[in-house]
């Protein structure tokens, strides 16, 4: 069996030194009528037969080429430098356990509060946390700390946030009876509003003007970004955003079907003791050395227990270091640069995809960086037609709001290149 | 030796990267963003070469312990070997490549994998159904706990309160709270099992459930676990599983036999995914009939061999996060499942519980025993022995660190004084035990001879004891205003924080 | 009342004329840790007998504050924000709480200096 490591030999051994004849006697506790006959499994195998079984389920998914992928929606084909896999594969890191005894955790702990500076950063705002475990539960977790911090019971959902944020936000907030509205004006009940930028469609909104009128209502700002966008885009620290969230999944993660990826959460220092989740501080030992901590635990569930106001107990840890990496060989540059290449092949695609025939941009007023909604006359035919071209067309997001009938979002990024988006247009032509 | 930040090594005008498309034509963001869309001032991440960069995180990787290097005896995390066939496999691009919204057609292994990991689970604790979506143990946790609430509901009970035993993990109470409900402790016995009489006379038609870890958090089985599950049922509570030990008896008893409701388990303890220094784990939840309606949505469902994504399920609590859960953590345990296979993991649980009573054995006379054994997976001894001699848990767990052993848990569950938890787990061979039962012999002795020492350790790592309480106190003096260093993030010279 | 008493969730309270002292006891203090950070409420707010006014933190541990006596917050030691450490340095002197102008009578239930030690013992592994 593989990876037990004892002998039959090592077993008998084990069991004269406890003074017991056999396992019976050390399973004595359990009632005879709980006790299985073994497990209703198939037995189990080699490594050889494993991954033989173990592949054929993955060579029965189609895998796009990521230069002809055209569909975001929260998840994009990025360039990951492979140096984030050869950071995130030392066992010293993926192995390692959660950074509670401090002298034993250095690597990790520096490499999140690496992670924590990084995200404050980009962000604008003044502490971020350890990480979470997506956008939409960090959404969820902001709305909650909104909540605790105001006192008051509502937050209002601003324009188009990803549709999947909102049901976590929902499943959030009807734990505590806090209710959620799509639309309208901040009042005295509100305790935050929140908006995405760019928003599910790829559309950009007025964060500025949002938060004003948010504050002269008394509700905090969550603003939910997209990191990469925060290269070029004014951060929510820039326009008095209290909170910011999002998804970290572009900052070197894999697509791997949803998940693993990785949320991000920062806030303005009042805010501070209300973050949920983790927070690495720095610290000195005794000789004067310099080295990081686990900080603020008191707010956490293992000693809050029931007065805790979120009951996370992890972060996505080995997830953020990627993030940190990707970060880290980018630099300010090459995050600008990632960002602006998109921006342009996107807008040139935007304008070829325009002028298809009965085809235009869904709202041509608002602007954009890299994914865009276009009004598509029989989406559904159109994205079966590109698929049998190993095209992965854009998103139909009739499917979550039905007053968008016929608007399909296309995403372009830096490994879109001219060629692929020459494919696509061909494919769509003919 | 410390490591600097990559910030401190930052170098003006070190080479940026080169990266696909920097010769893309037409206007940028600058030309057709209004202005006050952009950004004003450029980030102040750290410019590092690539070969600085890998140097850093080669530097940043030996300043840690993990499994890889270290046995890690840490009650209730079952930290047992990482396979890396696991790691094999959740990165074929077959897996690691899919777009969450490609079409189902595209995805039927994806989905097969999801549909075969449910049954397996299903089949190792005893539940009718199981939901992968939950991303961690807590977030699984109360992912359970909503869905109770929402089936009484639904039946038209309003529950307000939920039972947690006093020797329960924080994340219970928390949970419970965070679902909508009241806590009330119940208190265990002298044995450290539930107390019977305590539970009885604290459950009533007010209670929607009782949490328990079975064996509890001293490592041993409650042996009136049948009785217990019928007191509650007899209320109209249900029962909830957590499942931090499961490791102790797959293929020897299940949860669901036992008369659990819902079956909260941990992939990243029992079913080896790594714990990534923190996380990503996944806390798959498993449901007996009464609860199925209320999954998270979706389900994957599997008809004549084909597989889909049910939306539509009315009754569900809806989604708890985005997509269909920790996917490359799914891919890893299933690998796991199937290499072990039925027999396999009989044989873990039956190693897991085997090698604890042996540890134990070897440090009866070292160190104090609150408890009779036997035990199951792990066990709890106190350092309280040690009292006398100014030595406490923590002196003991910090000398092991210098030992190149990672410290058992300590102070937990609050229920033992100076508690040392310890959990060797199926994956650590004979000698590497004797080895740390020799090393528990030789602290204790040093505490006996020379305690100073042990106040003194670790000695040998990258730094000594950190002193968090002054951390704690200028992270407090940050947050009033009182000063201008945040101390949870690096803040460099010509930087303004907002 | 010049002496001391206590409440069975380790507060202590001292009374002159119609205002009270708080404070946490020193088996408290000794309990917690290091405090590192308190939550207080703001003079004037208005206070019933267990009401949870606070939270006191140390790095491990985080317990609410209860008001010994009823009535209306008059005084909060501010020194306590910059130096939260006088609370275990000393917690009967300098590191005093809070002060509340008492609303009637003090309670009943109030322990004297045996009756707090029998509670401290029985806690006390």
């Amino acid at each position: 069996m593989p990876y037990l490591v004892h002998s039959p030999e090592d077993r008998e051994a084990m069991l004269e030194s406890i003074g017991v004849r056999s396992m019976d006697d050390l399973l004595v506790d359990i009632p005879q009528p709980l006790r299985a006959r073994g497990l209703e499994l198939p037995a189990g195998l080699s490594e050889f037969e494993t991954m033989a079984i173990v592949s054929s389920l993955a060579s029965r998914n189609r895998v796009f080429a990521d230069r002809l992928t055209f569909r975001g929606g929260g998840v994009y084909r990025r360039f990951i430098p492979a140096a984030v896999a050869a950071v995130t594969s030392k066992p010293e890191f993926y192995t390692a356990y959660t950074p509670y005894q401090p002298e034993a955790s250095q690597g990790t702990l520096q490499a999140i509060y690496e992670f924590q500076t990084l995200i404050a950063e980009l962000t604008g705002l003044d502490v971020a946390n350890a990480s979470l475990y997506d956008g939409a539960t960090a959404v969820g977790e902001a709305a909650m700390m909104a909540h605790t911090h105001t006192g008051r019971n509502e937050v209002v959902v601003h324009g188009y946030l990803h549709p999947e944020y909102t049901e976590v936000l929902r499943t959030f907030a009807d734990a505590r009876g806090i209710k959620v509205r799509k639309g309208g004006e901040a009042n005295a009940k509100t305790a935050a509003v929140i908006l995405q930028q760019p928003d599910f469609l790829g559309l950009l909104v007025d964060a500025r003007g949002i938060t004003e009128s948010a504050h002269q209502a008394g509700a905090l700002v969550i603003a939910c970004v997209d990191p990469i966008s925060l290269a070029i885009l004014a951060p929510p620290g820039e326009y008095g955003a209290d909170i910011a969230v999002g998804e970290g999944q572009q900052l070197g993660l894999a697509p791997s079907y949803g998940g693993p990826h990785v949320g991000f959460i920062a806030c303005r220092r009042e805010l501070v003791r209300r973050l949920p989740g983790r927070l690495v501080g720095s610290a000195h030992d005794a000789a004067g050395r310099r080295g990081f901590v686990l900080a603020l635990s008191a707010r956490e569930q293992h000693i809050r227990r029931e007065k805790a106001s979120s009951n996370i107990c992890t972060n996505h840890s080995l997830c953020a270091l990627a993030a940190s990496v990707y970060m880290t060989y980018m630099g300010p540059i090459g995050m600008r640069q990632v960002a602006e290449v998109s921006f342009k092949r996107a807008h040139a695609l935007a304008g070829r995809l325009a002028a298809l025939p009965g085809w235009g941009l869904a709202f041509p007023e608002r602007q954009f960086l890299y994914e865009f909604p276009v009004r598509v006359p029989n989406p559904r035919a159109v994205i079966k037609k590109l698929g049998r071209k190993g095209i992965l067309g854009g998103l139909d997001v009739s499917r979550w709001f039905r007053e968008l009938k016929g608007v399909v979002t296309f995403t372009c990024t830096e490994v879109n290149d001219v060629a692929a988006l020459d494919e696509l247009m061909a494919a769509l032509e003919s | 030796m410390t490591e600097p930040l990559s910030f401190e090594l930052s170098r003006p005008n070190a080479p940026s990267p080169r990266l696909p498309g920097a010769d893309a034509a037409g206007p940028g963001s600058g030309d057709l963003l209004p202005g006050d869309q952009l950004r004003k001032r450029e980030p102040a991440l750290p410019r590092l070469s690539e070969p600085e960069i890998m140097r850093h995180y080669s530097k940043l990787a030996s300043l840690n312990f993990s499994i890889s290097e270290q046995f890690y005896p840490l009650g209730s995390c079952t930290m047992k070997y990482n396979p890396v066939a696991n790691e094999a496999a959740a990165s074929l691009p077959g897996f690691a490549q899919l777009h969450p919204y490609q079409d189902e057609e595209t995805v039927q292994g994806a989905l097969e994998l999801m549909w075969r990991l449910e049954k397996a689970l299903c089949a190792v604790v005893g539940v009718d159904r199981v939901t992968l979506q939950p991303a961690a143990g807590a977030h699984g946790e109360w992912t359970a706990l909503r869905m109770i609430k929402a089936y009484q509901h639904s039946k038209g009970e309003a529950r307000s309160e939920v039972l947690v035993p006093d020797s329960a993990h924080g994340t219970n109470p928390a949970s419970a709270a965070l679902s909508g409900f009241q806590v009330v402790e119940v208190k265990s016995g002298p044995d450290g099992r539930i107390s019977l009489a305590d539970l009885e006379s604290k459950l009533s038609p007010r209670t929607a459930a009782l949490m328990l870890t079975n064996p509890n958090t001293l490592g041993l089985f409650e042996r009136q676990i049948l009785d217990i599950a019928e007191l509650v049922h007899a209320v109209g509570a249900m029962l909830y599983y957590d499942g931090a030990n499961l490791n102790a008896f797959m293929g020897i008893c299940r949860p669901g036999d036992m008369g659990f409701d819902a079956v909260h388990m941990n992939l990243h303890k029992t079913f080896t995914t790594p714990h990534g220094g923190g996380g990503p784990g996944a806390g798959p939840v498993g449901v007996k009939a009464e609860l199925v309606p209320f999954l998270p949505r979706p389900t994957v469902e599997r008809a004549n061999g084909h597989l889909t994504l049910d939306f539509k399920r009315p009754q569900s609590i809806g989604r708890v996060r985005s997509f269909y859960g920790n996917f490359g953590m799914l891919v890893r345990a299933y690998t796991y499942i199937v290499a072990m296979g039925g027999d396999g993991l009989t044989q873990a649980s039956r190693d897991a519980v085997l090698s604890a009573n042996y540890l134990r054995k070897q440090v009866e006379d070292d160190l104090e025993m609150p408890h009779e054994g036997p035990c199951m997976h792990e066990f709890v001894a106190s350092a309280r022995n040690l009292h006398d001699n100014g030595v406490r848990a923590l002196d003991i767990a910090k000398a092991l660190l210098d030992r190149d052993f990672y410290a058992p848990t300590v102070y937990f569950p609050l229920v033992v004084p100076e508690a040392i938890m310890v959990e060797p787990t199926e994956t650590e061979s004979k000698p590497t035990l004797d080895r740390f039962a020799q090393a528990i012999k030789e602290i204790v002795a040093e505490a006996r001879t020379n305690p100073q020492a042990l106040h003194d350790e670790p000695r040998h790592l990258p730094v000594g004891r950190l002193d968090e309480v002054a951390a704690a106190r200028r992270i407090n003096a940050y947050l009033t205003g009182q000063s201008e260093d945040p101390i949870l993030r690096w803040k460099g010279p010509e930087q303004s924080v907002r | 009342m010049a002496d001391r008493r206590y409440t069975k969730t380790h507060e202590w309270v001292t009374v002159d004329g119609k205002t009270a002292t708080v404070g946490i006891t020193d088996f408290a203090q000794a309990q917690l840790g290091d405090v590192v950070f308190l939550e207080l409420p703001s003079v004037g707010r208005k206070v019933a007998v267990r009401e949870g006014f606070g939270v006191v933190e140390s790095v491990k541990a985080a317990s609410d504050l209860y008001a010994p006596v009823a009535g209306q917050i008059a005084a909060v030691n501010d020194k306590l924000s910059t130096r939260p450490e006088l609370i275990n340095a000393d917690p009967y002197g300098e590191g005093w709480i809070l002060k509340i102008e008492l609303a009637g009578g003090l309670p009943s239930d109030l322990l004297d200096e045996d009756g707090y030690k029998k509670v401290t013992e029985a806690a006390a592994h």
